[in-house]
């Protein structure tokens, strides 16, 4: 076990667990930040994602020892964002979401793809969402929202 | 009558001419064998070139070219698979946004969850490709010249070159891969760093020469 300092969502947390331990794990288990999910555990299928530094970050898949001091933002957080915030709306406004589990992966990967694009292509939105899967096949309406907060955000 | 000591004295004359005759006939062959020798510098060359199969049997290796493609995505594995989850080499070879190499790559290994990593994990530029399109490897002739092209190379010559595979990260990483999702050891490529280095070394001391493309050697 060892104990780290995190900045999670701007703010300080300390955790004692085990250097292995992912960081899907310590958000959820330790800070009880349940909003990023579990889905593949193997960075196929993109529910986990958070952001790490402003890289939108599989957590299933990285150790919190190699976290260091980089500040990470999870969809509890994200919403403090410009960019974020409208990703949020356009979601709610293009009804998104159906079951809902990927959905938090999805709006962390989409707003990585709108704070380096801010006018993004059909290609673009195929290649920067490609690692994030939806079962429920929301994929028409992910893209019809990237797009609304992409002009609410000129 | 000559005496004792003039005899002797003229006999000593004769045994020293008789020697330096002799030295100068056994050496004349010597010389010609030296002559016969083949020249340096083509000795040298075959040297290098095979100094260069050893390189080139490194980095055909799947820890080096499967960042080495010609497509817009890496490949994984010693099958050299195409990387799964949709993985795009993206404008700068560091994926796109939402989706970049170091979503999961960090700068280490992380063998607790089986992810590689190495310092600033990128894929290598379209112009040092060392496949083609259908993911086979170049021949030894075309990598070698895309190696020493200094317009593909970043410019690199051969100390530059040295330096890169003496000092690179990522190119040290192939020699520390780490271990794979199921806990097994990725296998590094057939030579240790300290012969890749060494092969490097002799094959920029040749000249850095390049096999001809209708060499039987790959």
């Amino acid at each position: 076990m060892a104990t780290y300092e995190l900045n999670v969502n701007g703010q300080r947390k300390q955790v004692n667990v085990d250097p292995s331990t992912p960081l899907l794990w310590v958000l959820r288990e330790e800070l009880k930040l349940t909003g990023t999910k579990y889905g593949c555990g193997i960075s196929a299928c993109g529910a986990c994602t958070v952001h790490v530094d402003g890289i939108a970050t599989r957590s299933c898949v990285v150790p919190v020892s190699l976290i260091g001091d980089r500040p990470i933002i999870t969809i509890e957080g994200i919403g403090n964002d410009r960019v974020g915030r409208a990703v949020q709306d356009a979601w709610v406004e293009k009804d998104v979401v159906q079951c809902g589990y990927c959905q938090s992966g999805q709006i962390m990967s989409a707003v990585a793809l709108l704070k380096t694009t801010s006018k993004p292509t059909d290609a673009n939105i195929e290649d920067s969402m490609g690692g994030n899967i939806c079962r429920c096949g929301t994929y028409i309406r992910i893209r019809k929202a990237i797009k609304s907060a992409s002009v609410q955000l000129k | 009558m000559p005496s004792i000591n003039s005899i002797v004295r003229a006999l000593s004359v004769i045994l020293v001419v008789c020697s330096v005759w002799s030295m100068l006939t056994l050496a004349g062959p010597a010389r010609r064998q030296m002559s016969q020798k083949p020249k340096a510098g083509t000795a040298t060359r075959a040297d290098g070139l095979t100094a260069w199969e050893q390189i080139y049997s490194v980095l055909t290796h799947p820890r080096c070219i499967n960042c080495h493609t010609a497509t817009n995505y890496p490949q994984q594995g010693d099958d050299r698979h195409r990387h799964f989850a949709n993985v795009i080499r993206g404008p700068e070879g560091q994926g796109v946004a939402g989706l970049n190499c170091a979503s999961c790559h960090q700068e280490t290994n992380a063998d607790s969850t089986g992810l590689p990593g190495g310092h600033h994990w990128h894929l290598a530029p379209l112009s040092m490709r060392w496949q083609d399109l259908n993911d086979q490897s170049s021949s030894s002739a075309a990598v070698c010249r895309a190696v020493t092209d200094r317009s593909k190379n970043h410019g690199l010559n051969g100390p530059g070159l040295l330096k890169h595979h003496e000092e690179e990260p990522l190119v040290l990483w192939a020699w520390n891969p780490g271990r794979r999702p199921d806990g097994t050891m990725r296998t590094p490529p057939p030579l240790t760093h300290a012969e890749f280095v060494a092969a490097t070394r002799r094959w920029i001391k040749a000249g850095m020469p390049c096999p001809q493309e209708n060499s039987t050697r790959r």
